[in-house]
């Protein structure tokens, strides 16, 4: 019977996983508002339908009664944060609230299947992180003053950069934590957004000439804190975020153009300067060469995602603990293993489903402000959604990215948090306006 | 909100980009679909892969067979459930099916992935998982024919060696056999005595592929494809006297048993296998061009081969000294060389230059016979001219019409090919090789063999070719 139960999960899940992604692309095709409340209806049961397997799954192999205990708590989170959230913003995207906790699920399932104990830290900084950003929107519906303060954003931004690349703890090759008390930081998480709020200001101002030098030159005051740090992936974010926030801010395709090609020849430097880019490459080309050791991570992804192949190979019946860094770097790989191809797939879909909603919220942003806020944004979260995935698949080098809302860790929990409530309450901002014209028309 | 300047292409742009990036991720994603679907069975077959033995807990590892359909290595499960390997032919097949248990050798080592997937039909399949009941493993359908197999076996019988045939026009592996040998069934309980190997015996040990031996006079094929090289017009009017003993200085070497093989021209002193001969042929040779003949001929480089084996050297560069010399080109001295090596020189000269890369499996199928994956020929690439594979199975026709290969002269077929008697250690009998293939005019069939301390290639070693040309073209 357990057997028959494990099984049936793997497929089902895997089933309404495809139909999660499907709804999500199919919102965007939708237009009366009744239908896509309807499609997040279904949604929401998908979601609490493949968490509940999932779970189930790990209760019957493991069988142990607190997997039970951290389920209940987590669907009474998922059923408050939904519903709350609903009840404070009336027009909250309730799609972009649906991925956040869809994501968020399958996080907290892998995490429970690798470690437990993670998994519950991880739950509990989630939660906080929810309840914490829930704010957020109110606070860029009333404060006018945030387009206002440029400078406080670059300059408090790059001194906290400055403070890791000094005081900061190496991890893997590259300072980006910040140890304090006992708590362990990464300060950058929470820099990409002051950043993408520097920019956005700055251009917002003015897209002259010499705004645009003053933001570049500032901008990569950044990416070089970064990149002396060693932390090269997010310096790439870092630096690819700002290209693009330039060249929509100005609709300059000269200043893409250079600056892609500037890209090309600092990367063809770094590669010269820094062995562990050497490294990572060689691994990248060939990574069965040296299978023992430059090759290992790679080799034991892709043979994880391999032994899974489309279908999986179950919860907790594969070996993603073999894979290096697995619940940080290779959270896509632990969940092709067991979930699936297929499931990994959609995962990815729903994560570029949530960069496509950013950026139909970008172009309907009048405010050049608020339109570069959504689109830096969702700049920063597909790239580094990219690298990460990318890496584990070796459609590219390894950056050590992690996935956002499904790897672990603290400081990109609360980050991405404060990142989609940014953008939440753009949208909200934009609902609100959009419901108040139609009432002046009505009354008119 | 004031909205200085907002630039109208924004919105455009915007949408490119994410044109853009969702491009790069259909991409990435059907990267991923491909490796998952046409690479990931090629990629986790990885001995640094520690979930293939996972897959053993769902399936029941399939059936090795020979290419006549004989069961070469098969999972039986008992009523407790447990799973015991057996090799109905005990150690028949020791060495190229290998052993499971003390980790993995051989085909069951290559084929571990296959052997451990199920292609039962989907509905059995889902259906089996849920009733708990293991699959049945995809069964691996091998080149190997388990009549010349046997007759290979048998020919060696108790003294130590190995013999390796194979198809030269597409690369099947035909058989392979190493002696000593051991049984597979009863590995776990042999094992400390195989690894101890208090006798030298080094019964694990694929001799085939991973028996390194000096080349002896098999090694003229070599020399003599240099001299031809260097000498394309005027070979013919090559001559020695040979009167047992060459002599060079204070150096002297002799032919096999001092024979005096008397005035030879290039072809007699061939088939003939003169040593004295082909030592001043050797002091003539280019060294350089030499050693460059002999890499080309994958000495010092990989072999296409996929089982375990042991690189051929060849060590001889132009400061080589007279004495080296002298040694070099009559295939004794340092060098030294697979037998596998040599059935691939061998092979591609009976296949008109064109070396096919050696391979063991013809076909993967499911437990109900259906095939899954088939294995196709495929070309390494040419290791010499057309002409000059003709020319030398000309030479190599002589050696068995006139010469040392007199074992393998009969109507039923014409074979072509080269002994070799090569010096290990004085005082000690020399192993006897025999390299060759038939038909020569059309060949179908290719061997080598060695036998340790067999004595003359030509008494020992061509013989036990005779007997495998002669059950191929029997049946």
């Amino acid at each position: 019977m357990t057997t028959l139960i494990l099984e049936g999960s793997k497929y089902l899940m895997i089933f309404l996983m495809i139909y999660y992604a499907y709804l999500n692309f199919r919102f965007f095709g939708e237009k009366y508002d009744f239908r896509k409340l309807k499609l997040c209806r279904k949604q929401n049961g998908a979601m609490f339908l493949i968490h509940f397997l999932g779970f189930l799954s790990l209760y019957l192999s493991r069988g142990e009664e607190k997997i039970l205990v951290f389920y209940g708590a987590q669907v009474l989170f998922f059923a408050f944060y939904l519903g709350l959230s609903r009840v404070f913003y009336r027009n909250i995207s309730r799609l972009l609230l649906n991925n956040v906790c869809l994501l968020l699920s399958v996080g907290f399932l892998m995490l429970a299947r690798l470690d437990m104990e993670k998994a519950v830290r991880q739950f509990v900084i989630a939660a906080a992180a929810a309840v914490i950003s829930w704010i957020i929107p109110f606070i860029i519906d009333r404060v006018w003053q945030l387009s206002r303060i440029p400078w406080i954003y670059g300059g408090a931004g790059l001194a906290l950069l400055l403070t890791v690349c000094v005081a900061g703890v190496t991890s893997y090759g590259a300072k980006m934590t910040l140890e304090l008390g006992g708590i362990s930081l990464q300060p950058t998480e929470f820099v990409k957004i002051s950043y993408v709020f520097f920019v956005a200001t700055m251009f917002y101002r003015s897209t002259d000439f010499r705004s645009v030098a003053v933001t570049t030159a500032m901008a990569a005051a950044h990416v070089l804190v970064l990149v002396l740090s060693k932390d090269l992936g997010n310096g790439l974010i870092f630096f690819l975020t700002y290209l693009f926030m330039l060249f929509v801010a100005t609709g300059k395709w000269l200043y893409l153009t250079a600056g892609l090609g500037a890209g090309c020849l600092a990367s063809a430097g770094a590669y010269a300067l820094f062995p562990h880019v050497q490294t990572r490459v060689a691994a990248w080309l060939d990574p069965w060469s040296d299978v023992a050791n430059k090759g290992y991570q790679i080799a034991q992804s892709l043979f994880a995602m391999g032994t899974g192949g489309w279908m999986g190979m179950g919860l907790d019946q594969g070996l993603p603990g073999k894979i290096p860094v697995v619940e940080k770097d290779f959270m896509i790989s632990a969940i092709g293993e067991e979930l699936g191809g297929l499931f990994a797939i959609c995962l990815i879909l729903i994560c570029l489903g949530c960069f496509l909603q950013f950026m139909m919220i970008a172009t309907r942003m009048q405010a050049m402000f608020y339109k570069l806020i959504a689109f830096g944004l969702g700049c920063e979260y597909i790239i580094q959604v990219f690298l990460t995935v990318g890496g584990a698949v070796k459609f590219i080098p390894l950056t050590g990215m992690t996935l956002p809302l499904v790897s672990y860790g603290g400081s990109s929990m609360v980050g991405t948090f404060i990142l989609f409530s940014v953008i939440q309450g753009l949208y909200i901002l934009k609902r609100n306006e959009e419901e108040d014209d139609e009432e002046n028309e009505s009354q008119s | 909100m004031k909205k200085t300047n907002p630039n109208p292409n924004a919105n455009r742009n915007i949408l490119r980009l994410a044109y853009v990036v969702s491009g790069v991720f259909v991409c990435m994603l059907l990267y991923l679909g491909y490796f998952l679907q046409f690479e990931s069975g090629g990629v986790i077959n990885n001995a640094y892969n520690p979930r293939v033995d996972l897959l053993s807990e769902r399936v029941v590892r399939g059936e090795i067979q020979s290419s006549d359909g004989q069961i070469l290595a098969r999972t039986v499960t008992s009523e407790d459930g447990t799973e015991r390997r057996e090799y109905p032919f005990g150690s028949l097949y020791a060495h190229v099916v290998g052993y499971t248990g003390k980790g993995r050798t051989g085909l069951e080592s290559l084929n571990n992935f296959y052997l451990l997937t199920s292609h039962v039909n989907l509905a059995e399949q889902v259906f089996n998982q849920f009733s708990g009941i293991k699959n049945l493993g995809d069964n691996v359908v091998t080149t190997l024919d388990s009549n010349l197999q046997q007759t290979a076996y048998d020919l060696l019988g108790d003294r130590r060696g190995a013999v390796v045939a194979m198809e030269p026009d597409t690369g099947k592996i035909l058989a392979m056999v190493s002696k000593p040998d051991y049984d597979p069934n009863t590995i776990a309980e042999d094992w400390e005595r195989l690894t101890a190997d208090e006798e030298g015996e080094a019964r694990l040990l694929n001799r085939a592929t991973q028996g390194l031996y000096a080349p002896g006079s098999t090694f003229k094929i070599l020399t003599l494809l240099e001299y031809l090289r260097e000498h394309p017009d005027d070979w013919e009017e090559f001559h020695f006297d040979c009167d047992g003993l060459y002599e060079n200085g204070e150096y002297t070497i002799q032919c096999y048993h001092g024979e005096a093989h008397g005035s030879q021209d290039l072809m007699q002193a061939f088939a003939n296998s003169c040593n004295g001969a082909f030592a001043q042929i050797g002091l003539e040779l280019d060294k350089g061009k030499f050693r460059t003949l002999t890499e080309e001929m994958l000495y010092n480089q990989e072999l296409p081969l996929s089982l375990s084996y042991s690189r051929s050297s060849f060590s001889m560069t132009e400061d080589g000294d007279t004495w080296e010399i002298l040694q070099t080109a009559i295939g004794q001295g340092k060098t030294q060389v697979t037998p596998i090596h040599q059935l691939l020189i061998t092979a591609a000269i009976a296949n008109g230059g064109t070396l096919m890369k050696p391979y063991f499996v013809d076909h993967v199928e499911n437990a109900g016979g259906q095939e899954v994956k088939k294995f196709m020929p495929s070309s390494w690439g040419k290791l010499i001219s057309a002409e000059e594979a003709a020319s030398l199975t000309q030479f190599m026709s002589r050696v068995v019409t006139e010469g040392t290969g007199s074992a393998l002269r009969t109507d039923a077929y014409t074979a072509a090919g080269k002994t070799g008697s090569a010096e290990f250690e004085t005082g000690r009998e020399t192993h006897a090789w025999f390299t060759g293939f038939a038909p020569a005019e059309a060949p179908q069939i290719a061997v080598t063999v060695i036998v340790e301390e067999g004595g003359s290639g030509g008494k020992a070693a061509a013989p036990i070719a005779r007997g495998i040309f002669d059950a191929y073209f029997s049946e």
